[in-house]
């Protein structure tokens, strides 16, 4: 993980500054900072996004294959992950450095993600025990400023948003084996369902309190936080705490429900500006990497 | 709780003056500076069929046959006399190491910083062996290039009250080509807190001491909890910085000041927002031109 420098007076200002709810960018302890969001930015994805939080910058690329179903559930697709922490983020990613997180983000993001409740994994059947679709996911940290996760998941959201995945015919020939055709017009294709895809949330404890989007200076500051992730309607569908501090039960309590309150309001403005998005059509003005 | 999201949108450059097209003395790499060939190649040209063309994007700059291209995206480069804050990163025999935004490390020498009890007093092998007890890795200093060494890594010092250990405040980090060079780069600002624009782009925001503190030779950092009001003018101020430099406003004491004042009408954190962020430069950039002519 990138880490700061944070000498003991700085630490001291930020430590009192978020008891006193005014942390140092001027917001207070349940505030975003604000998030920009680009979808179909990657040509050779089948749904792709790009989201800035700050100064954090992650996109997330949606590639469907087809595969073999889980012997376990015959009937449903699956979805792997994978996350690459460019070098570009921060020099200590250089080599094999950035492989420690990107494991422990890729094993969040599988537990947040892969079931049937979060994502509609019955749709991404095609028949069943034989053929189903798989979603790889792959994610690239381009910028490092804190909160990981929040904008992971906000990206991941949004690139699910964007998939399209090609229609399939299935086709039995004379000796009775089934043969799978892929749609020849590029439109003919298939959204997900994204409706109950979760947002993450990490609540950072610092002090007495917790916050939300902490940037890698509050961070420093903080020994321990909590990652949970909310739905639409609130539901809470994983929680991990990391850091090598400890919370006490209470605390931990208020957490959750803080977490639970900032994650349900995420959703709303995110499916709106997608929805915003996805309406302009080609009018849309594309920035990309460059703008 | 609030979230903010939106569609990015391609930053427009905010200038009221002309436009850097008309600039003649600023070149990107592979410009032709000049065809004649009685000049001399200085740093961040090169000679290219007999012309001299320039390596870097940057300013221009001659001196009498000598020309050079000075780089805008460029780390630290520090010359005697320049105001740097920086961080200790390494403590050493006799010495520490300084984080600066330079190429290499600056050297901050035992020798040339103010100790505790007198101005003349011999370093002894106790002041080395307590070294960490005065400044110890991550915190943060002010100091002065005393010199340049020959591989270009600075020496600094902080034999003035004025520099030394910095207590309770905020750290911008920006780049150096936006600090406008200045008689003095501390400031007390009217709006209720105090600047130093660091040479090396570094700005530290702290609350303004009530009266200067001494005798500790500026070891000793105060950290008792600072008032909300104060607190409120230092991140608005950060964030006046951020717009500034995100709009390559060049930075010295009227510009923030200037901006500070423009963004009055708007919360503190919604400054950092793009449209926000647009007009508040575009104000401050109105009262530059108004106050230089």
């Amino acid at each position: 993980m990138a880490t700061v420098q944070v000498s003991e007076a700085e630490k001291v200002y930020i430590l009192h500054g978020i008891r006193d709810d005014l942390r140092v960018d001027g917001r207070g302890c349940e505030d975003y900072r604000h998030m920009e969001i680009e979808t179909d930015v990657v040509s050779n994805t089948d749904g792709s996004a790009k989201v800035t939080l700050g100064d954090t910058a992650v996109l997330v690329g949606v590639k469907a294959d087809i595969g073999k179903p889980r012997p376990m559930v015959p009937n449903e697709g699956y979805v792997e992950f994978f996350v690459d922490c460019s070098a570009n983020a921060t020099p200590e990613f250089e080599g094999r450095g950035g492989e420690e997180l990107g494991t422990e983000l890729s094993n969040t993001l599988y537990k947040v993600f892969n079931n049937k409740h979060s994502v509609d994994l019955k749709s991404l059947c095609i028949s069943a025990g034989e053929h189903c679709w798989v979603l790889y996911v792959d994610v690239l940290l381009l910028q490092c400023d804190g909160n990981l996760y929040d904008a992971i998941s906000v990206a991941i959201k949004a690139a699910l948003f964007n998939t399209k995945i090609p229609r399939v015919h299935i086709s039995a020939d004379e000796e009775g084996g089934k043969e799978i055709e892929l749609s020849d017009d590029p439109y003919d294709c298939v959204r997900l369902n994204v409706k109950n895809v979760p947002c993450i949330v990490t609540l950072c404890k610092v002090g007495h309190r917790h916050v939300v989007d902490a940037t890698l200076q509050e961070k420093a500051c903080s020994v321990a936080s909590l990652i949970i992730s909310v739905t639409r309607k609130g539901t809470i569908t994983c929680t991990r705490k990391v850091g090598g501090g400890s919370l006490d039960p209470e605390s931990i309590f208020e957490m959750t429900e803080a977490g639970k309150r900032v994650g349900k309001a995420l959703h709303a403005p995110l499916m709106k500006l997608l929805q915003q998005e996805e309406s302009l059509g080609k009018a849309r003005q594309k920035v990309g990497f460059l703008g | 709780m609030a979230a903010d999201m939106r569609l990015p949108t391609i930053q427009k450059p905010v200038s009221l003056t002309f436009s850097a097209f008309d600039r003649k003395d600023l070149v990107v790499p592979g410009d032709v500076i000049t065809s004649d060939t009685g000049f001399m190649r200085g740093h961040g040209t090169y000679v290219d069929e007999e012309k001299l063309t320039a390596s870097v994007a940057g300013e221009v700059q001659r001196v009498d046959k000598l020309i050079c291209v000075k780089p805008l995206k460029t780390r630290f480069n520090g010359e005697v006399g320049d105001v740097v804050v920086g961080r200790i990163t390494e403590v050493q025999q006799k010495r520490w190491k300084v984080e600066t935004n330079s190429r290499l490390d600056s050297v901050l020498l035992l020798s040339s910083v103010n100790l505790p009890g007198g101005e003349l007093r011999r370093r002894s092998a106790e002041d080395e062996l307590t070294m960490r007890e005065y400044l110890q890795e991550g915190d943060l200093i002010s100091a002065e290039v005393q010199s340049v060494f020959s591989d270009g890594a600075l020496s600094l010092h902080t034999r003035s009250l004025k520099y030394g250990k910095l207590g309770q405040g905020v750290l911008v980090q920006l780049s150096p080509s936006l600090i406008k060079r200045q008689k003095t780069h501390f400031h007390n600002l009217p709006c209720g807190a105090s600047m130093i624009l660091g040479n090396n782009g570094f700005v530290w925001l702290y609350p303004t001491p009530e009266q200067l503190e001494e005798e500790a030779g500026g070891f000793y950092t105060s950290l008792e909890p600072v008032s909300v009001s104060d607190r409120e003018v230092i991140s608005r101020l950060r964030n006046c910085l951020l717009a500034l430099a995100a709009h390559k406003v060049l930075l010295f004491d009227t510009s923030v000041l200037y901006c500070y004042e423009s963004s009055v009408h708007h919360q503190v954190k919604d400054i950092l927002k793009p449209e926000v962020m647009e007009e508040i430069v575009m104000l401050t950039q109105q009262k530059l031109l108004d106050q230089e002519g």
